[in-house]
């Protein structure tokens, strides 16, 4: 993903506007979660799709497809590593180990 | 005072940067890297990313002539296929913060560089599987390795690549097989090509190590975890074999086995040859160049049309027919 904002206003190759960046998602298996593949630029959401459809399933195994506008997807920073997650860092009893129960029995 | 203070910033996170490299770890497009790893990532995957647009006008080239329906099919695929892995590693040297529009600009104005190998015409059918073979053999060669690279957007562009482009090598490989156990002019015809493409794939894989300057850095920095000298060493062990298994010779009167290292040897490359074309002095550079500035040019009313359509659609209610 990028993390630069987009400039759809600005000029660059031959004076043409630059059209928008959307970050493309897919499904390759029933029940998988829709991942994360590259981006394409498209003037609308449906030609971002046609787009999208052309450059990340030329061999099939895709099942369902995402088009998003990247300026829209908001993302946490590099810095946020260490402080922002930390809440779910030092809370053991979120698991199953932390508990302590007669040995032996089963469905616990 | 400014200056001490940034400098001892600058180290320090120069210090975490190469740290976190060292132990293995994928930088990402937000995260913090020295310019220097920036413009060296720019330069590389943009280069790459213009080659495989490139790469397409020279087998492009023989789709109304390829000789079978099956031929044609498959080449149609593969040229397709070359324009999408230019388009996933655009996508990537974009995360770096360049604009695509950039790119586009630098390729046709002929600032940048792409893969000296497509300024070589491709003179017979026999080409298409050459191309296959050797410069899609040299390409696996280098992106295996390169799929590994310590920038995330690079690495997992290339493993897109990587797993389609065995079928290009393949289909190439099986064009000369074919030719090489045909008529003796079809295996006149491969074993042309072959001549012709041999020294030019080798010089694929660039400058050898000791006239690479870019070679220490990239490897420190893990972009590059072999250098241009083992890969090229590397494509030439798979494909002397592949040559003898369809009765093909190489041209290099020096190419031998080295018992002792197990390696093939081969003779000396024409250096002044890779830097005439490297600096836009190759039979088709100028071709090249002017192919992709025309196809650029007669795109724009598509662009334009687009950009219409996606206007008049945004306000509806603007719309006479609304109404």
């Amino acid at each position: 993903m990028t993390d630069t904002t987009q400039n759809s206003g600005s000029n660059g190759a031959h004076g043409e506007a630059a059209w928008p960046l959307w970050e493309v998602f897919v499904q390759d298996a029933q029940a998988a979660p829709h991942e994360h593949v590259g981006s394409v630029h498209a003037v609308d959401p449906e030609s971002a799709l046609q787009n999208a459809r052309d450059v990340y399933s030329r061999r099939g195994n895709v099942l369902s497809m995402w088009v998003v506008p990247a300026a829209a997807i908001t993302a946490s920073q590099p810095e946020d590593r260490g402080p922002f997650f930390d809440p779910g860092e030092d809370k053991i009893y979120r698991h199953p180990q932390f508990y302590t129960v007669p040995r032996g029995l089963k469905g616990l | 005072m400014h200056t001490a203070e940034s400098t001892t910033d600058e180290q320090r996170n120069v210090a975490e940067f190469e740290a976190r490299i060292a132990a293995g770890e994928t930088i990402e497009p937000k995260d913090w890297m020295p310019d220097r790893y920036r413009t060296q990532l720019i330069r590389m995957m943009s280069q790459h990313a213009h080659s495989e647009i490139v790469g397409m006008l020279p087998e492009g080239n023989w789709i109304t002539r390829a000789p079978s329906l099956r031929r044609k099919m498959t080449l149609l695929a593969k040229v397709q296929d070359e324009a999408g892995h230019g388009l996933y590693i655009y996508c990537g040297t974009e995360t770096l913060g360049i604009e695509r529009q950039e790119l586009t600009e630098q390729l046709l104005s002929g600032k940048a560089k792409y893969s000296s190998i497509f300024n070589y015409p491709t003179l017979s059918w026999a080409d298409m599987g050459v191309i296959g073979w050797f410069v899609d053999g040299a390409a696996i060669v280098n992106q295996t390795v390169l799929a590994k690279a310590s920038y995330g957007p690079y690495a997992r562009a290339m493993i897109r690549i990587c797993k389609e482009e065995n079928f290009h090598k393949k289909q190439g490989y099986e064009i000369i097989a074919t030719l090489a156990r045909g008529t003796p002019a079809q295996r006149a015809m491969a074993q042309d090509s072959v001549n012709r493409w041999w020294w030019p794939s080798l010089m694929m894989f660039g400058p050898s190590d000791a006239n690479s300057s870019n070679t220490e850095e990239l490897m420190r920095w893990r972009v590059k975890r072999k250098t241009n000298d083992e890969l090229r060493q590397r494509f030439i062990d798979l494909t002397v074999p592949q040559a003898q298994a369809v009765g093909l010779t190489l041209p290099d009167p020096d190419l031998k086995l080295n018992e002792e290292t197990g390696h093939w040897d081969f003779g000396e490359i024409d250096w002044n040859e890779f830097w005439a074309v490297v600096k836009g002095n190759g039979p088709c550079n100028r071709e090249r160049l002017q192919a992709r500035n025309e196809a650029h040019d007669n795109g724009r009313w598509v662009r334009e049309a687009a950009t219409a359509h996606a206007e008049k659609h945004a306000r509806p209610a603007a719309s006479p027919v609304a109404a």
